[in-house]
């Protein structure tokens, strides 16, 4: 079988996409010489050059903007952030400029940038660098947000991503990039702003994305034999986000449980809640449940950092517990 | 000026080496503990640069206040942080200096006024200004050292501190260990002029370049730089030239240098720089090295086994630390 590594699907997209188009290039810190932070553009910097593989000092805000400015200027860069959580030295030209100038130009100015991070945690490196923030980036207007969870999407998110006019942030979740599965082909893989069912079911919603959508088809995977059909929805996109197809998934199963690595607390979940709430309610038949990372900086010690984040066994469990309410409310009415 | 006489007779000298060997084993003890996974998460490591923190470190009170980035073991055991919790720490344990929470990167001690252990390149420089600005309101006459990397000079961070510590004339003294590179990106990528202290100074620091593997050069220069911090002379910059003899972390395949480089580098380590300086002028003999470095091991085989025989926090205790306690005061 034709398996790959995430890494590997996302080297292959950038190299394709640096094949296809000379107004592509690659820029971050450590892309070149080094050859990725994770890896992921090993050797690209002897195959392409230092002119398209640009090793950047440490200025986050700098080359993220730099990185606008060629966009405007024409040029199609993908630039690197190493990981999400430095990207918050870039914040500013994220948010006030990538996000902003086509609006505030009105209409004249376009902003084809594509921004790769990598994120999450899981791998014992404390609260500075285990950060998920794909829920902040979700809440600005201007930007679009992906969050690549298989590797199809790994492989040719990319390509969408460069064809768009507008600022597209595509989140790498650091603990999949060595995950390995068989590359779909192209033609089956959906359009980017589009979330995707991966297992279909009848009992409830697991609703989620990114480095959480294997924890989510492994729990489903388990409730089948505890009797429980869940259907997994992968929203792979995030902003836009894709409410058709969440509603629609809960109006067969009635039930809808969010998966997300960060916080509780006005983050992705709570607006998927909301969602479900405005426009799903009397879809429902059970309560909204949300398992998500516990509401504390991620610690290091191995057994703290794996209690404070997602698990198989608490998505079982809070599947199994709503299926519970959902039968008690059932008979309540009768 | 004149006043900081430097003690440079045989047994401070034999002090300095014996940190430096302490400091270099320690390390060496942590690659094996990575290997056997007792150690996990990003581990840097800091071989070649151990004169720099020893050197230091003799310069500042237990009043002052230090602040270094993730590649701070160093820092921390010459500051005096217990070897134990130091260890405990990177094992995970509850009796670690930070409770088990920030691990490797993240050491932490009140007591020595160790403020981290920060793993946002240049993101400790900020809070030196601060720590140095809060002290200065107080009276108290400390000095903020702050520990960076030649990295930390692109950030804007960078500028944004030293600015800010000359405009208000605080007692900060910035120490850049310039070790060449930045993960592997290589001075000359990452900088349009190399001479690092020169920006330090474009913002009226007065600032200098030292040999970094000279510990006796990097105490004088940090002993002439604090007493020029406590006279009211306001921010001072030490250039560092050093080298990283290992990775960066433990992932890094180092394609971006050769070992020619890097061994050429080692012949000029502190630590051998040190020895051979002492045993050529007669000043020690090799089995009192023998005996440091006996003396070492023991230190670290004790804490190593402090820390896996320490326990782990409790679950429940998982959302300790978030805020803390209101008083009454
Ligand atoms: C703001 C930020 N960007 C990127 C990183 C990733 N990173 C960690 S260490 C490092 C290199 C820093 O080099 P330098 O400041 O010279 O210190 P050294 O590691 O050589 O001691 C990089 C790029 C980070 N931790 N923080």
């Amino acid at each position: 079988m034709n398996e790959i590594t995430f890494r590997e699907a996302f080297k292959a997209a950038i190299v394709e996409a640096l094949n296809n188009d000379p107004r592509v290039f690659l820029m971050g810190e450590d892309v070149g010489n080094y050859g990725g932070c994770y890896a992921v553009s090993k050797g690209l910097i002897d195959d392409f050059g230092a002119q398209r593989i640009i090793d950047t000092p440490l200025s986050e805000s700098g080359f993220v903007g730099a990185g606008i400015g060629a966009a405007i200027a024409g040029m199609r860069p993908i630039v690197e952030v190493m990981t999400v959580n430095f990207s918050l030295l870039a914040l500013d030209q994220i948010i006030n400029n990538a996000a902003t100038l086509r609006h505030m130009s009105g209409g004249q100015v376009s902003v084809p940038l594509v921004i790769r991070m990598a994120c999450g945690a899981g791998k014992q490196l404390a609260a500075q660098h285990s950060h998920s923030f794909e829920g902040l980036y979700a809440h600005i207007p201007g930007l679009k947000v992906l969050y690549p969870g298989t590797i199809g999407d790994a492989r040719y998110m990319l390509e969408m991503a460069l064809a768009d006019p507008d600022p597209v942030i595509i989140f790498e979740h650091v603990m999949l990039y060595n995950q390995q599965a068989s590359l779909p082909e192209k033609h089956t893989v959906a359009p980017m702003e589009k979330a995707v069912i991966r297992k279909t079911g009848t009992d409830l919603s697991i609703i989620t994305w990114g480095g959480c959508l294997f924890k989510a088809l492994d729990a489903a995977e388990q409730l089948l034999n505890l009797g429980i059909n869940a259907e997994v929805v992968d929203l792979r996109c995030l902003r836009p986000l894709d409410r058709t197809t969440i509603l629609d998934s809960v109006q067969r199963t009635h039930k809808a449980l969010i998966v997300d690595e960060s916080w509780k607390t006005a983050g992705m979940s709570a607006e998927i809640s909301a969602t479900i709430a405005e426009q799903g309610l009397w879809y429902l038949d059970a309560p909204i449940r949300r398992v998500c990372s516990t509401e504390v900086p991620i610690p290091y010690a191995t057994h703290l950092e794996q209690a404070s984040l997602p698990q198989v066994a608490e998505i079982i469990a809070v599947a199994q517990q709503m299926i519970a309410e959902s039968q008690i409310a059932m008979g309540d009415k009768e | 000026m004149s006043n900081e006489k430097l003690h440079i007779n045989r047994s401070h000298l034999h002090l300095l080496l014996k940190q430096m060997i302490r400091i270099r084993r320690f390390e060496e003890r942590c690659v094996s503990l990575y290997s056997e996974e007792k150690i996990r998460g990003f581990l840097h490591l800091y071989n070649g640069e151990e004169a720099i923190a020893v050197g230091v470190m003799q310069a500042l009170t237990a009043e002052d206040a230090i602040l270094a980035t993730y590649r701070e073991h160093g820092h921390a055991l010459a500051r005096g942080v217990p070897m134990n919790s130091i260890m405990a720490e990177m094992f995970g344990k509850k009796s670690g200096c930070s409770g088990g929470r920030g691990g490797s990167m993240h050491l932490f001690a009140n007591e020595q006024r160790f403020y981290g252990g920060n793993a946002i390149v240049a993101g400790a420089l900020p809070l030196a200004v601060g720590i140095a600005l809060g002290d200065k309101m107080q009276q108290k006459h400390t000095v903020t050292c702050c520990f960076f990397g030649e990295g930390a000079v692109a950030e804007g961070e960078f500028h944004e501190s030293l600015n800010l510590a000359k405009l208000w004339q605080l007692p900060v003294l910035f120490i850049c260990e310039n070790n060449r590179y930045a993960m592997g990106t290589a001075l000359e990528i990452e900088e349009s002029n190399q001479q690092i202290h020169l920006k330090a100074a474009s913002y009226g620091l007065s600032a200098q370049v030292i040999d970094g593997m000279n510990v006796v050069e990097v105490e004088r220069a940090a002993k002439l730089a604090c007493s020029a911090i406590r006279n009211g002379a306001g921010p001072q910059f030490i250039e560092c030239q050093t080298y990283r003899f290992r990775g960066h972390s433990m992932f890094d395949t180092q394609l971006y240098r050769d070992s020619a480089e890097v061994n050429e580098w080692k012949k000029k380590g502190p630590v051998v720089q040190l020895s051979q300086w002492l045993k050529n002028n007669h000043q020690i003999q090799e089995e009192e090295i023998q005996a440091m470095e006996l003396a070492v091991d023991e230190e670290i085989t004790a804490a190593v086994d402090f820390a896996e025989a320490a326990e782990i926090e409790p679950l429940e205790t998982l959302l300790q630390h978030v805020y803390g306690e209101i008083s009454d005061e």
